[in-house]
């Protein structure tokens, strides 16, 4: 009987995708293209998977990253929190060939690590008195108002990460780390691209960003 | 004569305390930076930076190093790194203590709306929202008023909210202006040679 977490570093990018099938909710690190799992974005292409929900701040940009998944038609319905100049997104959502729903970034942050966390929802002021309120229960706790927003959990997250030793504990490098860890907490199954694999104990337990334990598999894409 | 574009952002970086904790919105906010002294502030950038430097020179470019503009940046030493949670988690829990945002309009209550146009696309909220509602002062830089004279500093909002009594002050290229709980804007200071009468014309509340 072996655990969640024996021999986690798959072979290929095919190998680390493994029951990642149509119609799941999948996350994928990244801030625009900054910190994308390029590989692993490709691989699910690949995969031949379709009617995914795909929770990403950006979804993409510029036909790149993300983008190339709404250009292959595999994604129902996207949660993120900025649209800006990603064409390929505008025109989906205008044609309704996906559903979008647009969160503000902090809540769509905070919905991912209460999900992780095992909080079910939370109380947020962000949004009150804007169309973000609509649906959803408002409540005065000290004299201010806050909105109550659940918890985001997904079924893969797919995140990119500097160094990775064999267990999973890992490093991100500069601002490539945004979503990517709150996401590997939140996901069932986190698959993590790694530009350097080492050895464990290669890196010092007090230098660890996120520990091995939301991570399920790993890929070396140097 | 008016404010100029730099005259703006030199006005609204004079509001920034030494030591203090700032985010810099998308667009003419991020002029601000070029009017501080070296270590007078330390900038945050909701991606995950806090001690954001100058734009790289051409050459040195880090594309896994940018701004929440998307734009590549440096870090300054004493600088930090952090995830999205934790980066909403300053904003929301009080601890970035400015932000200097752009707006497309001011209410005289202060509300803000800065993230949608009526009928237009629909470009997200981003981190609007929070800093709007989380950063414990909030400054809109932003022309007084659009090209065709339509107000920008109203009454009463008519483009989708952002935060709501969120703007403490309001610096245009007209001058500097204060919404008040009785909704009229308080002038703080007019710009060279700006009649307050252009100002009145201008600004769809009353100014006191």
């Amino acid at each position: 009987m072996t655990g969640r977490h024996h021999h986690k570093v798959r072979d290929s990018v095919a190998a680390a995708l493994d029951g990642l099938e149509s119609g799941m909710t999948v996350m994928v690190g990244g801030f625009g293209l900054c910190g994308n799992a390029e590989a692993l974005i490709r691989g699910v292409i690949d995969r031949g998977v379709k009617d995914l929900t795909l929770v990403s701040n950006n979804a993409g940009n510029l036909g790149k990253g993300l983008a190339t998944w709404l250009r292959a038609d595999i994604v129902k319905k996207v949660v993120c929190s900025y649209l800006g100049t990603n064409e390929d997104l505008h025109s989906r959502m205008a044609s309704g060939a996906i559903a979008v729903e647009v969160t503000p970034q902090g809540t769509l942050a905070e919905r991912m690590r209460a999900a992780g966390a095992g909080i079910a929802a939370f109380f947020t002021p962000t949004g009150v008195g804007t169309v973000v309120e609509q649906g959803k229960e408002k409540r005065t706790i000290d004299g201010r108002d806050y909105l109550l927003e659940k918890a985001l959990p997904a079924d893969f997250a797919l995140i990119r990460a500097r160094t990775v030793d064999r267990f999973g504990n890992l490093r991100f490098y500069r601002t490539a780390r945004n979503f990517s860890p709150i996401m590997a907490t939140a996901a069932r199954t986190t698959v993590v691209e790694a530009d350097h694999l080492v050895e464990v104990g290669a890196i010092d337990p007090d230098d660890v960003h996120l520990s091995g334990l939301y991570v399920h598999r790993i890929v070396h894409v140097p | 004569m008016a404010f100029s574009k730099e005259d703006m952002a030199r006005r609204a970086a004079a509001e920034i305390p030494e030591g203090s904790i700032v985010n810099l919105g998308i667009g003419l906010p991020t002029l601000c930076a070029d009017y501080l002294p070296e270590g007078h502030a330390y900038l945050h950038s909701e991606n995950g930076l806090l001690g954001m430097g100058p734009f790289p020179y051409e050459g040195e470019e880090d594309p896994q190093l940018i701004n929440a503009g998307k734009q590549t940046v440096t870090v300054l030493p004493g600088g930090s790194t952090f995830d999205s949670a934790q980066s909403f988690a300053m904003i929301r829990g009080g601890h970035v203590d400015l932000a200097i945002l752009g707006a497309m309009q001011v209410s005289a209550r202060g509300d803000l709306a800065n993230w949608a146009v009526p009928g237009g696309k629909v470009m997200g909220i981003g981190g609007a929202m929070d800093l709007a509602s989380g950063c414990r002062r909030v400054i809109a830089l932003m022309q007084h008023a659009t090209k065709d004279g339509e107000h920008k500093l109203v009454a009463t909002c008519t483009y989708p909210l952002t935060a709501t009594g969120a703007v403490s002050r309001v610096i245009t290229e007209l001058g500097v202006f204060d919404p008040t709980p009785d909704g009229c804007f308080r002038v703080v200071e007019l710009a060279p040679g700006v009649e307050l009468a252009t100002v009145a014309r201008l600004t769809g509340a009353p100014l006191i």
